[in-house]
């Protein structure tokens, strides 16, 4: 199941709540206001690191580019358009608001 | 419709609630939602999560700021065959709350055995 997190964790505990009921293996998607997430060192840094250990993680390029956020989290995937739409055709999406 | 009784689709759907009654509209919205696909005899859930779970606290009383409770339809999803009602149990510790405290009989369950859960469901609609 892909789930996608579209606020920004600093006004919204989407990310910090989604990231318990994710199923080992799921993969998460950052867009919109989401990709503030992964912008690196920030106060959610850790909890990426720990859902990183078991999910594999994306975040939306032209939402990253949009926001002026360069330097992301290791190991997270940056995908385009293109990218989102093979996650949403291989998987169900559950698409936290 | 005669083709729709014979091509009768059932779908896994699980409904997410995750905000308070009466602030916003999301829960009102998702419950009329809810009360929607169970005529169609969908398979329904529905898991209460975050200041979701507030929809069911008990002795909610919107005389005062004059909208409608809804608190007690939930009680009438049981009369749509709605009955998989599930709460996360970290959101109702959080909240300073026990089973006690909600108006319907529901099952609290761990964040990972409901997001299993989800991983099951053709559809997850989040409120």
């Amino acid at each position: 199941m892909l789930h996608t997190i579209n606020k920004s964790p600093f006004g919204s505990n989407s990310f910090e709540t989604s990231s318990r009921f994710f199923q080992p293996g799921d993969p998460i998607l950052f867009i919109e206001d989401g990709v503030y997430t992964v912008q690196a060192d920030n106060k959610f840094s850790k909890i990426l690191a720990e859902v990183q250990q078991n999910n594999p993680v994306y975040a939306l390029s032209p939402d990253l580019d949009a926001r002026g956020i360069g330097n992301i989290a290791d190991g997270v995937t940056t995908i385009d358009y293109e990218g989102f739409v093979e996650l949403v055709e291989e998987h169900q999406v559950n698409s936290w608001l | 419709m005669e083709e729709f009784d014979d091509d009768e689709i059932v779908k896994k759907i699980m409904h997410v609630m995750r905000n308070a009654p009466h602030g916003t509209i999301y829960t009102y919205e998702g419950l009329e939602m809810i009360l929607i696909m169970a005529a169609y005899d969908q398979d329904i859930s529905v898991a209460f999560v975050d200041d979701g779970v507030y929809a069911l606290k008990k002795g909610q009383d919107t005389a005062g700021i004059e909208v409608k409770g809804f608190a007690k339809t939930f009680l009438a999803l049981d009369g749509y065959d709605v009955e998989k009602l599930y709460v996360d149990q970290v959101s109702l510790e959080e909240r300073g709350l026990t089973e006690d405290d909600l108006v319907v009989d529901v099952e609290v369950i761990s964040s990972a055995e409901i997001g299993k859960m989800m991983t099951e469901q053709d559809v997850v609609i989040q409120h």
